[in-house]
């Protein structure tokens, strides 16, 4: 197996159910007579899974023959959901977590303040009633919103828009 | 996964992380590409780098110390987001400002053995909070100047910041909207929760002053295009500032004097009254002698800081070099 393809099946310790690959976090993997030369990037800047990503990836290709692994991490440009595959996208809603929309587009000028909880249209992964409300911008990790459905009435979490 | 399994996970150290404090963790840098610019002054792009740096770490420890008090379950969660946003953005700020100085110090060395004295982060960063409220008001207050500041900063000619800054606008759009909004539901709710946020506003706006005035390290580099003058960024964080309070139906402040100017401190008195006792340390001894135009860039803090960094390095200081 490729190093390439040995990265990419490396999964994501919060979310086991996406790939580094699916997350749209593994940025490249160049193979060389040197070794291989992974590059990163985190989610949020404060990702305490980071530490956990390296590892693993060090690990998983090891144990594929590759000794010499370098793990890099670049942090421009910034992560944004829209990198989340399609196929990640699918198996976050199989697992029962609402997928993000598009990532908010600036505008020229200053970021424009939401005095009012969001109102995105984020249907139930559930039941599929397709307007929910928030309950929280944050849950247990920090890319992920707490909201709930008015029809079945089942608490679920959104991997919100970056 | 049973017990035992659970227990072999934590314990078996056949990769190099390390949970717990200092030592093991990866430079959060690692393999960026961090070159200095070559117009730029490395002690004053260090300095900068520092004192962005100490403002995201001591914030993030005085949201710390509200898990396990919050209101509800998804404020705790919320507020330990937001700190770690902040920890995360600390660590990427102190490991630049460490690297560019290049005398051998590192992210730990920086959080866990400089005194007092020698942080430089604004004084609203430190202040206690007297309540739930109090903590919001300081919240927007510093999210909404931390977000104009970093969305300059994602213009910087060193490339390192403006990648910081570009991340960090992203999580700082979320923790001021946050604290916009309880401020709006607190000061648009009852009469008593009214009053208590009116209180918060008003308590904080002595804050204000010192996180527009330059510093001379920021001077300088705003004028290489690497740094943000942060008295630019006073328009902006007037016009949301007005714009939270009108929705919450608060009024501004009256007109109050800069606390860094006026040689008084309000968060003095306060954090004297609910501590009981003198923590000592470097800040201890300055409680009411500030320079009258020394602030937290300057190293001149309240004793806030003191009990924070008590509390901080506590761990760092009595076992150096520890790991488990």
């Amino acid at each position: 197996m490729t190093a390439a393809a040995v990265a990419a099946r490396v999964t994501d310790p919060e979310m086991p159910m996406l790939t580094l690959a699916d997350l749209g976090i593994l940025r490249a993997v160049d193979e060389s007579a040197d070794g291989v030369v992974v590059t990163i990037t985190p989610t949020y800047s404060g990702c305490p899974a980071m530490q956990t990503i390296r590892d693993d990836l060090t690990a998983a290709l090891r144990e594929a023959g590759y000794p010499r692994v370098e793990v890099r991490t670049v942090l421009t440009p910034a992560w944004t959901t829209d990198w989340i595959s399609a196929a990640g996208r699918d198996k976050l809603a199989a697992a029962g977590i609402s997928p993000p929309g598009a990532a908010p587009r600036r505008a020229a000028g200053p970021v424009p303040l939401t005095l009012a909880p969001s109102r995105r249209a984020v249907s139930c992964p559930q039941c599929g009633h397709p307007d929910t409300e928030e309950i929280a911008a944050f849950s247990a990790t920090a890319c992920r919103s707490l909201r709930r459905c008015p029809v079945c009435r089942e608490p679920f979490e959104h991997v919100k828009e970056i | 996964m049973s017990f035992d399994a659970a227990y072999e996970a934590l314990t078996d150290h056949d990769d190099d992380a390390r949970w717990a404090y200092g030592t093991g963790f990866a430079d959060p840098l690692a393999g960026v590409d961090t070159t200095v610019p070559a117009d730029v002054d490395r002690a004053d792009l260090s300095a900068y780098c520092l004192a962005l740096g100490d403002d995201a770490l001591i914030m993030s420890h005085r949201l710390q110390q509200w898990v396990t008090r919050a209101p509800e379950l998804e404020d705790e969660l919320a507020l330990a987001n937001i700190a770690l946003d902040l920890l995360g953005q600390a660590r990427l700020l102190l490991s630049r400002a460490a690297e560019v100085e290049d005398a051998g110090r590192d992210e730990d060395v920086l959080a866990y053995q400089r005194d007092a004295a020698e942080f430089r982060n604004v004084r609203l960063a430190e202040r206690t909070d007297a309540d739930f409220a109090h903590l919001v008001a300081r919240l927007l207050v510093f999210a909404t100047w931390r977000l104009a500041l970093l969305d300059r900063l994602t213009a910087s000619g060193d490339p390192v910041l403006a990648a910081i800054g570009a991340k960090g606008v992203k999580e700082v759009t979320y923790h001021r909207d946050y604290a916009a909004q309880w401020v709006v539901r607190l000061g648009d709710g009852t009469p008593l929760s009214h009053e208590r946020m009116q209180a918060a506003v008003d308590a904080v706006t002595p804050l204000i002053g010192e996180l527009f005035r330059p510093h001379p390290t920021e001077v300088r580099l705003a004028a290489v295009a690497v740094a943000v003058d942060p008295s630019a960024l006073r328009p902006e964080f007037d016009a949301v500032w007005a714009q939270v309070l009108k929705a919450a139906t608060l009024r501004p402040a009256a007109d109050v004097p800069d606390e860094a100017d006026s040689g008084v401190s309000a968060s003095v008195a306060q954090d004297g009254a609910d501590r009981g006792g003198s923590s000592g340390g470097p800040a201890g001894a300055g409680r009411t002698d500030f320079a009258p135009d020394g602030g937290g860039r300057d190293g001149v803090h309240t004793a806030a800081l003191a009990d924070i960094l008590a509390e901080l390095q506590g761990v760092a200081r009595s076992l150096p070099g520890s790991e488990w």
